[in-house]
């Protein structure tokens, strides 16, 4: 057992209001995409003084009840895949204990600078490759006019669902077809693996249920947050295990992501299914380049390249964090926007039948 | 002829869960050398945190849920289900 709890922080009004205000917006995002908010809310409690370990796990610990809200709300909206998400749920555990055992031997063998590096390089790759894609895609749809319809199962899904493998097949409401477990589970363990090093498995999980399983964008969102849920309570008996959680943080945060999910929950009800990717792909682009500003500054510690100075590994983090403020913020602003167009549409759809056939609706 | 559906308001279910969210606020809040100590032990006191969790995300997602409710801010009548 760690002995931390002197290391829980003095909370001032300041501080919580700052964290509920980043719990707002990243719950926003969550309700909306599934996962996001954890990139900043994590170092965002670091910045106020709270050490990383326990920044990580109350961080944790408020990601698992604000995802069994949302997933709740969403499965209002019959958006949710339960079975979907418990197997890949469990799987997402075993790859978020193995992520943790190579953060933790990388740790050991390269210390903290080898360590972030580790991190901030699977951050590019994998946004580089899977945000462009998502990005991309919802660009096309858009452009082709295809936005509106139905989306279409990729080949990959559609291979995927032909594959028979005996005693391993699972049919699943969302694909609306049996998959063999064998395709989920990989998927799965990848997802809780960038959990474990990213803190947003989602940019794994969401992708792979749309483009590898052929689940529609607004169900795999929404499946994302049972996954979340079984992943975030796994982690954080974890951590609490080791008296790292600091609850008071965690249910501050929480106090503000959850009028977030909320929102972004509702939000899914009033936007077409490819603005799930027009979000996801934003935001995972642009963090992308606020982590690859601080590969040079990992590179420099150790000793890789040329020895940065103070000043400019100074603004290289704090343009870095900066940027993913921005990634968050902009993303909200998207899901805020998209959902008052589809309100203002739905009123406007409601104020023609009220001229027309004489229904009053309050 | 016009027709005419009234949806009432949850507003008092609101301020219940709403009183209730605050009370527990409050009593983490002001209790918090307690808490930190008794939830920081680790082992079995571990479920202290993971069962306020879920208390705080049962009466405060209620909250929050009514409150966007009485806002009128509610899902689309249009696309709740996913095809």
């Amino acid at each position: 057992m760690h002995d931390i709890t002197s290391n829980f922080i003095t909370l001032d009004a300041i501080n919580i209001l700052y964290l509920f205000g980043v719990g707002f917006v990243g719950g926003l995002v969550s309700g909306f995409i599934g996962s996001g908010g954890a990139f900043v809310l994590t170092p965002g409690m670091m910045s106020i003084g709270v050490p990383g370990l326990v920044a990580v796990a109350s961080n944790m610990c408020h990601k698992f009840p604000k995802a069994l809200v949302g997933a709740i709300k969403r499965a209002k909206y019959g958006q949710v895949d339960l079975k979907l998400g418990i197997i890949l749920g469990i799987s997402a555990e075993a790859g978020v204990l193995y992520g943790a055992q190579i953060q933790e031997n990388i740790k050991k063998a390269f210390g903290d600078a080898g360590s972030n590096l580790y991190v901030s390089v699977a951050f590019v790759v994998i946004l580089a490759t899977v945000g462009t894609f998502v990005l991309l895609d919802a660009w096309k749809s858009h452009k082709s006019g295809t936005a509106h319809e139905e989306e279409k199962t990729s080949k990959l899904a559609k291979w995927v669902q032909s594959i028979h493998i005996p005693g391993t097949m699972v049919y699943f409401k969302s694909i609306n077809a049996r998959v063999s477990i064998l395709f989920t589970i990989p998927l799965g363990f990848a997802t809780g693996m960038l959990a474990a090093t990213i803190a947003v498995g989602g940019f794994i999980g969401v992708p792979s249920m749309i483009y590898v399983l052929g689940a529609p964008s607004l169900m795999a969102s929404a499946t994302e947050l049972v996954i979340a849920f079984v992943m975030g309570l796994g982690g954080s008996l974890k951590y609490a295990m080791h008296g790292l959680v600091d609850i008071r943080l965690a249910m501050i945060i929480l106090a503000g992501s959850l009028f977030g999910i909320q929102l972004g929950a509702i939000g899914t009800t009033y936007v077409k299914p490819f603005m799930i990717k027009v979000v996801m792909g934003t935001i995972m682009v642009i963090v992308l380049f606020s982590r690859g500003l601080m590969v040079p500054v990992y590179l420099s510690q150790l000793g890789l390249i040329d020895k940065l100075g103070e000043g400019t590994v100074s603004v290289l983090k704090n343009t870095s964090f900066a940027i993913m403020v921005f990634a968050l913020m902009l993303g909200a602003f998207i899901v805020l926007r998209a959902m008052w167009q589809g309100r203002q549409a739905e009123k406007e759809l409601h104020a023609t039948r009220v001229l027309e056939q004489g229904e009053v609706e309050v | 002829m016009a027709q005419s559906i009234t949806k009432k308001k949850p507003v008092s279910a609101m301020i219940a869960m709403g009183i209730i969210s605050a009370a527990m606020y409050a009593a983490l809040l002001l209790n918090q050398d307690l808490v930190n100590n008794t939830f920081g032990k680790g082992g079995l006191y571990a479920l202290l945190p993971i069962i306020t969790a879920f208390v705080f995300s049962f009466f405060h997602g209620s909250f929050t849920g009514h409150f966007w409710s009485v806002l009128g801010i509610e899902a689309s009548k249009k696309k709740r289900e996913v095809k």
